[in-house]
């Protein structure tokens, strides 16, 4: 009864669509994957080649910093460094610290526009919310897949894949966040007379500020949790020890690997924060 | 000359506008075209000139179609139909780059919940109009200043409105206004988020601004008071219809329909002033002590035509003129009695406004205040004009 039409050839059609993407853009493609990659290369290695007491230093001092004078986050942030520094996981926490700030500043980068035209366009809304939706809910490994036609494997398809999965809340919160700006606010600046850039960028943006940054960080963790899956297509970094050590069936291993991502999400989710409140004071 | 000049001007909130004006043609009613068309009718046909340095008050009840109409002035709501003529230039119909122009050097906006900006400063909330249009900073920061002074906040520059009071941060939004030096200042409901004295003091503020700048304000309002005070001449809306034109004494004295009469007089009523709110105390005489040429003497002291009569306990026995009195001490009379009148206007502490109102118009002496055949006190013409244009003098009398 309900076979009263053979099997919809859907998977073959997304598979023929990933073929037709990969061979029509390759010409972008092939560029990406080579000068980004080595452009990603020499930020880690640059990173790594900094004596880790100088790393763990200025950490330190921006975590007093942005906390607003206070020790707790500094404090954490010592500990936490040198520890991932013993168990000698140095080389690749600086890889899994590249991948997410490469990804959450291209995310924020490409999601901020989407956000704002979201917020002007009614229509522009009601076509990117479905496709947001469909992007969180995909599970991300889908997402590897068509990263590694596109640009084999490596860091570049960590960061093509944390892209997809890592930019909605950036986008939906900045449509919230300049929506949400108070009517007569909005009135005030057309009242003076404002251009449509100057209501947006003297007004709009600075009172949605806190909302987007909240959307940010929500960004900025997602394309963590992306990255150590991304070391299933081969991404260098914390998340790669823990692959291996699940394949190996090394307990210790792999669960000191997850304490360095746990300790590298608390320090980046507090700066964050931290960043936030600072800015809305 | 008029500054503005608003012909017809029509809004119509939802899709089928076109229905909705047909419908308004044939005199339907708000309720019957909301039915009909599913349409809201913000305004309905608005029509009135505004000359240059008037104070022009529009006033209603809320939903009566005020904001909506004063939107509709500087167009940050769009028009459905009608002209708003300034300089010859009609802002209904003038492309975005015009009309942001005017926005920028002919009309400037208060706001009912001033609208600051949290995030930027005290001088650079004034200065924001002038940041719109452009000027370098130095000038701007001067100007700013300049209108910052003016309102009394010179020193509060950097501050940030949330460190200021409900006053002062309107303020603020007059001064933001008024930085742009424009021709209009519209003023949506601007005092009414103030406390009462503030709103008073502020009321005081502007006129005594529009003293010396003699700009031309459009000021909307739900208050009776406040437009009477500050109006040069009142608009009354009802239903997005204005019904009545005047200034505050046609308004008062002639209202023009059922609505603005009702309007007044619950109005009146809720001011919850009484005779007790306005009363003086009142220059007597004791019929048992003094005679006519007493009588005179105090009349003469106190600069009184006439002068209430009591008895030792105060019980009111009526009023002597000063005329029957210097007729009485040139005849010789010695007896207050042979010249008292006794058909004296009396109200009782709780009469409220309204009432005496109706009883002074017909009097020629001021109105015993009694209770219990005593004298409490007189209320006098002018106490009850104060009352009627702003509590705050009424309660400074009373102190």
């Amino acid at each position: 009864m309900l076979d009263f039409i053979a099997k919809i050839p859907i998977a073959e059609f997304i598979e023929w669509l990933t073929d037709q993407i990969t061979d029509t853009f390759s010409f972008l493609f092939n560029p990406i994957k080579n000068q980004f990659g080595d452009f990603m290369e020499w930020v880690a290695d640059s990173l790594s080649a900094i004596p880790p007491i100088i790393v763990i230093i200025i950490v330190a001092a921006l975590a007093f910093w942005v906390s607003g004078k206070k020790f707790g986050l500094a404090a954490f942030s010592i500990v936490g460094l040198w520890l991932i520094y013993n168990q000698g996981f140095w080389e690749e926490l600086m890889f899994t610290l590249t991948l997410v700030i490469i990804s959450s500043v291209l995310s924020v980068i490409i999601g901020v526009p989407f956000g704002i035209l979201m917020s002007k366009s009614k229509t522009a809304e009601n076509i990117i919310t479905p496709i947001l939706d469909f992007m969180q809910t995909m599970p991300a490994f889908v997402y590897l897949i068509p990263a590694v036609a596109f640009f084999s494997i490596g860091m570049v398809p960590g960061v093509f894949a944390s892209l997809i999965f890592a930019t909605p809340p950036t986008v939906r919160f900045t449509n919230l966040g300049i929506r949400q700006v108070s009517k007569e606010l909005v009135e005030a600046s057309e009242a003076f007379g404002s251009t449509g850039s100057q209501k947006l960028f003297k007004v709009e943006l600075p009172m949605a500020k806190s909302t987007i940054m909240a959307g940010i960080n929500q960004t900025v963790m997602l394309s963590l949790s992306m990255v150590v899956i991304a070391s299933m297509i081969g991404a260098p970094g914390l998340g790669r020890e823990v692959l291996s050590a699940l394949q190996r069936a090394q307990v210790g291993t792999g669960f000191v690997a997850g304490i360095g991502i746990v300790i590298l999400a608390i320090i980046i989710d507090r700066f964050t924060q931290n960043l936030n409140t600072k800015n809305a004071n | 000359m008029s500054v503005i000049k608003v012909e017809g001007l029509s809004k119509v909130f939802g899709k089928n506008t076109k229905e909705a004006l047909k419908l308004l043609d044939q005199g339907k009613s708000k309720e019957e075209i909301l039915k009909e068309t599913g349409c809201t009718v913000g305004v309905n046909r608005a029509s009135f000139e505004v000359e240059a340095g008037e104070v022009f008050v529009i006033m209603g009840l809320s939903g009566s179609g005020k904001s909506t109409l004063v939107r509709l002035l500087n167009r940050l709501i769009e028009p459905t139909e009608g002209s708003v003529f300034v300089d010859q230039e009609d802002l209904a119909k003038v492309d975005k780059n015009i009309l942001r122009r005017v926005r920028r050097e002919k009309m400037s906006m208060v706001f009912q919940k001033f609208a600051l900006f949290p995030h930027r400063s005290i001088l650079e909330n004034a200065e924001f109009g002038l940041e719109i249009q452009g000027i370098e900073k130095e000038e701007r920061s001067k100007k700013a200043k300049e209108s910052l002074d003016l309102v009394g906040l010179g020193d509060y520059i950097h501050q940030y409105p949330e460190q200021l009071s409900g006053g002062m941060q309107q303020r603020v939004g007059l001064a933001r206004a008024l930085a742009n030096d424009p021709d209009v200042l519209l003023m949506d409901e601007a005092f009414s988020a103030l406390d009462p004295l503030i709103r008073k003091d502020m009321q005081d503020e502007l006129l005594d601004l529009q003293e010396s700048m003699q700009k031309t304000i459009i000021f909307i309002t739900h208050d009776l008071d406040e437009a009477l005070r500050i109006g040069d001449r009142i608009a009354l809306m009802k239903d997005g219809k204005i019904v009545q034109i005047g200034s505050p004494e046609e308004i008062l004295v002639n209202p023009a329909n059922e609505y603005v009469e009702r309007f007044v007089q619950d109005v009146d009523r809720s001011k919850v002033l009484t005779a007790e709110h306005i009363m003086k105390r009142p220059a007597t005489i004791n019929i048992e002590k003094h005679g006519p040429r007493v009588a005179l003497e105090i009349m003469k002291e106190e600069g009184l035509s006439s002068i209430y009569v009591t008895d030792s306990k105060r019980n009111l026995k009526g009023y002597v003129t000063a005329d029957d009195a210097s007729e009485a001490r040139k005849n010789e009379i010695r007896d207050l009695n042979k010249i008292l009148k006794t058909d004296v206007p009396t109200v009782t502490k709780d009469t409220s406004m309204h009432d005496i109102f109706e009883v002074i118009h017909n009097s020629p002496v001021p109105i015993a205040v009694v209770e219990d055949g005593k004298l409490l006190g007189i209320i006098v013409r002018g106490a009850v004009i104060a009352a009627l244009v702003g509590e705050g003098e009424v309660k400074i009398d009373n102190a």
